[in-house]
């Protein structure tokens, strides 16, 4: 290390947090790059369905498209509220 | 059967255009039959750099529209007669460019001319599509700074989704990284995202830095395109780039600070 390495301050640059928040944007927009465009409106609709029945959240709906070589994943996941079958009984 | 090479970044103002004027004029260089095109209709300046702007007769929507031929619209460099420019229309809009008309216009560059050079416009609508669809290889000239760097990866999603080899299922385009006004010093004091933290964040193979010069404003002031100016840091940089796209072994230079007189006492290494 260097005497002008020395004086530098050790606080976290501007290009560090520059790269972890592109790292960060870059990860996101490359998995949702390559989704489907009907997903945003598919997770709406479906989650219409869902609250006709169950009362569930916003977020409660997470579609996950997902692609390989030589197949494609619709990954829906559905969570459910903890005591939403007890109120039925 | 020509390559052809595209020039591109999304955002404006990185060095496109500095870039094809540079990396064409290399290659004819080098001597190989070498075309670059203005695919920024509208607001053409390839011809400003590369300093035939005053024998621009006809242009490329011209060709396209069979209003001229394209010997008619190639003007032939001043420094290098394996050289030839495609302006870009200066009165008419994007709209004029069609797919079908590049392809034809390309196909028949294709036959006459070893390589290609697409000078794409910013952004991401008709010119840049276009500029980037025939491509076979993408040179991604970014900076080293947030809004660059993410308007590549944006291009690198484009060129893997809606170019003519993607449509077709072919081998996908090579795409090669080039790190243009890079500040060694900036990046030393951590002003500046570095090399390796582009490419990380990219994954992308590096064909070359070219350093922040003062000579790429003296070389477009005078019209000349700076890999002409053989003493500069960055015509060096851009003679390498060639010289590796090429398939030449050259080390990375421009990566590390000049060390000043203070530097070389006080800094380690």
């Amino acid at each position: 290390m260097s005497l002008l390495d020395y004086f530098r301050s050790n606080k976290a640059s501007s290009a560090s947090v520059a790269k972890e928040r592109l790292q960060i944007l870059v990860a996101h927009e490359r998995s949702s790059r390559n989704q489907p465009s009907y997903l945003p409106q598919l997770q709406k609709e479906l989650l219409e369905v869902v609250r006709k029945y169950i009362n569930v959240g916003q977020d409660a709906i997470s579609v996950n498209f997902e692609q390989d070589d030589d197949q494609e994943i619709l990954e829906l996941n559905i969570v459910l509220p903890d005591h939403h079958t007890n109120k039925k009984s | 059967m020509a390559r052809i090479i595209v020039v591109t970044s999304g955002k404006g103002g990185v060095g496109k255009t500095t870039t094809s004027a540079a990396i064409s004029m290399g290659l004819a260089k080098k001597g190989f039959k070498t075309a670059v095109i203005d695919f920024d209709v509208g607001l053409r300046n390839l011809d400003l750099i590369m300093g035939c702007e005053r024998r621009v007769v006809y242009d490329f929507i011209n060709v396209m529209n069979g209003e001229a031929n394209l010997n008619q619209a190639l003007i032939r460099d001043k420094h290098c007669d394996q050289l030839y420019i495609l302006p870009a229309s200066q009165t008419r809009d994007k709209d004029a460019l069609s797919i079908e008309g590049v392809g034809k216009v390309l196909e028949e560059l294709s036959k006459d001319f070893q390589y290609i050079v697409c000078d794409s416009p910013a952004g991401i609508e008709k010119g840049a599509h276009l500029a980037m669809y025939f491509a076979d290889d993408a040179f991604i000239v970014t900076n080293p700074e947030v809004s660059s760097v993410r308007d590549s990866d944006r291009m690198l999603g484009l060129l893997a989704s809606k170019s003519r080899r993607a449509e077709r299922n072919e081998e996908p385009i090579k795409e090669y990284l080039l790190l243009s006004r890079y500040s060694p010093d900036r990046v030393k004091l951590g002003e500046m995202l570095s090399v390796k933290d582009v490419q990380e964040i990219l994954s992308l193979h590096l064909l070359g830095v070219i350093p922040e010069s003062k000579s790429v404003l003296n070389a477009s002031n005078s019209g000349v395109p700076v890999i002409l100016d053989e003493k500069s840091d960055a015509g060096q940089a851009y003679a390498d780039i060639v010289a590796r796209y090429l398939g030449e072994e050259k080390p990375h230079r421009f990566i590390d600070e000049k060390k000043g007189l203070f530097g070389k006492l006080f800094g380690g290494k």
